[in-house]
């Protein structure tokens, strides 16, 4: 039996902001298909670690490879149209666009760069109105943005990470400040992308939430990864109740 | 509306303007019409980096005038020779492409810098290049130059309707051209900039590649409205050549009219400079450059998004 090549490979990546030292020699490796939970106190490197992934920051130390390839060095927009998209801890849509403009850019300058050639007309709007239709904003699809609510604002953050069609898709806090029942709306969201074959990495303050869509659960603090292995054993990981719990 | 049919109306618009022209006898109108298309050109040129990209350009003055004296030089060196006599749309051809290949270079130096840095950037850059043409002796220096246009013009006869029709062609081809992007991919593009660059990155959008095509394209359309000003005034120095105006009229237009879209500068510079030309002749032309500063002020704090931001909840309200 051959082993499975990871589609993401973090290796003793480090960075440093002035004398704060935000990640300090993180490595990790995220396998296609998978369900990655990322979590941590504050301040413990998460929103640090995706920025160094994606290439709106770069990490000082420790290479990235994603797909086979060192994405050390790349920008962001390079990264995205290899396959790794994100979304926003704060939504960040294109507020003069529609919605449907909104997913229309990752389709016009990402998807088609992978696909090789442009998007016809035609089927740049038949995606758009899929991906609304994925996400429930379908009767929207000509609003702008401040016409959404909070947690439509998520869904069409996700959706804009979907139009890029991305191999890996990192959440970075998609369900913050949403309620019992938005809170399932995204997990269910993100259980169908993930039956697509995305991989996705979840960052999450919300616990139930982590649980419940993980396989596998790493562990972020003070910038060093303190655990990384099955959910439930991560969290009856003395060190992790140290760190969530104090002594 | 496809572009191809908005381009073949604009230009079957230009031709009727310049048609209806030619039954006025009294210059003035040429010289003010002049003026007015002038800052169609300039505001529009301005708004592609300014109003699709929200990068905020004070720099406008001085690629105005590097188109200005890109003539001044081409003129000296083969026409005052007697080497080649260079007509004014080659000229124009040329300091476009000094002032796309400036541009281009402003935005490298600059592009890396958002927000009040870029402008203040872009406005030293334009004292840059304004000390340096004021030292450079070939092109008259702090002196100025001299241009002795040909007593009659191709096309038309008189020199003055000639340069109208010339910068008549100028503005339908900036209009067709902002028209153009604003529909592409490179509209939507420059929109994300505008709107928010990190999700622009993370959604595959090059930032830095397309703010480098907006500067260019921004720098060429405002040199070559530059190009014919020696042969408007028939002499150029440093003080009318980056004249502070330019910079404050460029982005006056633009914000009066409407920023987001290729209708508001042409809004803007045709309400504005139609307002100054007459100011001008009937009160002053330091009194309508007080008018423009009021304005401005008046619609950033009453109506930011301008004339067309004022009348788009009317005209949506209509359509529904």
């Amino acid at each position: 039996m051959t082993a499975v090549a990871p589609l993401l490979e973090v290796d003793d990546v480090s960075k440093r902001f002035g004398g704060f030292v935000a990640l300090d020699g993180v490595s990790l490796t995220v396998t296609p298909g998978e369900r990655l939970g990322l979590i941590g106190p504050n301040g413990s490197g998460k929103s640090t670690l995706v920025n160094c992934l994606c290439g709106a920051l770069h990490n000082e130390s420790g290479t990235v490879r994603f797909d086979g390839t060192n994405v050390n060095g790349m920008t962001a927009h390079q990264r995205t149209r290899l396959g790794m998209a994100r979304s926003f801890q704060l939504p960040r849509p294109f507020t003069s666009l529609s919605l449907v403009d909104n997913l229309r850019i990752p389709l016009i300058y990402s998807a088609n760069v992978r696909r090789g050639s442009h998007f016809t007309a035609a089927e740049i709007e038949e995606r758009c109105g899929e991906l609304l239709r994925l996400v429930g904003l379908d009767a929207k699809s000509r609003r702008l943005p401040r016409d959404l609510t909070q947690v439509e604002m998520r869904k069409l953050e996700l959706a804009r990470a979907m139009g890029a069609d991305p191999k890996l898709l990192i959440a970075d806090e998609a369900m913050a400040g949403l309620s019992h029942s938005e809170i399932e709306d995204i997990l269910k969201l993100l259980d169908r992308l993930n039956e697509h074959g995305i991989t996705i990495i979840l960052i999450e303050h919300i616990m139930r939430a982590v649980m419940s869509f993980s396989q596998r659960l790493v562990v972020l603090v003070s910038g060093k990864k303190i655990a990384d292995g099955n959910p439930q054993d991560v969290i009856r990981d003395p060190e992790v109740e140290r760190a969530y719990l104090g002594q | 509306m496809r572009s191809w049919l908005f381009t073949v109306v604009v230009i079957v618009a230009g031709a009727a303007l310049f048609a209806v022209s030619r039954f006025i006898q009294n210059d003035y109108f040429f010289f003010a019409g002049y003026v007015v298309l002038q800052y169609i050109v300039l505001s529009t040129a301005w708004n592609i980096l300014g109003g699709y990209c929200g990068y905020v350009n004070f720099g406008t003055a001085a690629l105005f005038a590097i188109g200005a004296y890109t003539s001044v030089t081409i003129h000296k060196l083969l026409v005052t020779s007697r080497i080649y006599p260079v007509s004014i749309p080659e000229l124009i051809i040329i300091a476009g492409v000094v002032s796309a290949i400036v541009g281009l270079g402003i935005g490298y130096l600059t592009l890396r810098l958002r927000g009040a840095f870029f402008s203040i950037a872009t406005l030293a850059l334009a004292v840059v290049i304004q000390t340096f043409i004021t030292n450079w002796d070939y092109v008259g220096g702090s002196r100025g130059a001299y241009v002795i246009r040909p007593q009659t013009a191709p096309l038309v006869g008189s020199y003055i309707q000639y340069l109208f029709l010339v910068m008549l062609v100028l503005a339908v081809l900036s209009i067709a051209v902002a028209r153009l992007i604003e529909r592409s991919r490179l509209g939507y593009g420059f929109a994300t900039i505008r709107d928010d660059e990190i999700a622009a990155e993370a959604s595959g959008v090059p930032t830095l590649r397309l703010k480098l095509i907006a500067t260019t394209l921004s720098g060429a359309l405002m040199g070559m409205a530059g190009a014919p000003l020696p042969y408007y005034v028939g002499y150029l120095d440093p003080a009318s050549g980056f004249n502070l105006a330019y910079a404050v009229n460029s982005i006056a237009m633009p914000v009066i009219g409407g920023t987001t879209t290729w209708i508001g500068p042409l809004i803007g510079a045709v309400l504005l400079g139609t307002l100054q030309q007459w100011v001008t002749v009937t009160i002053s032309s330091a009194v309508s450059l007080l008018i423009v500063g009021l304005l401005l002020v008046g619609f950033v704090i009453v109506a930011p998004n301008g004339l067309v931001g004022l009348m788009r909840p009317l005209f949506e309200r209509r359509h529904r």
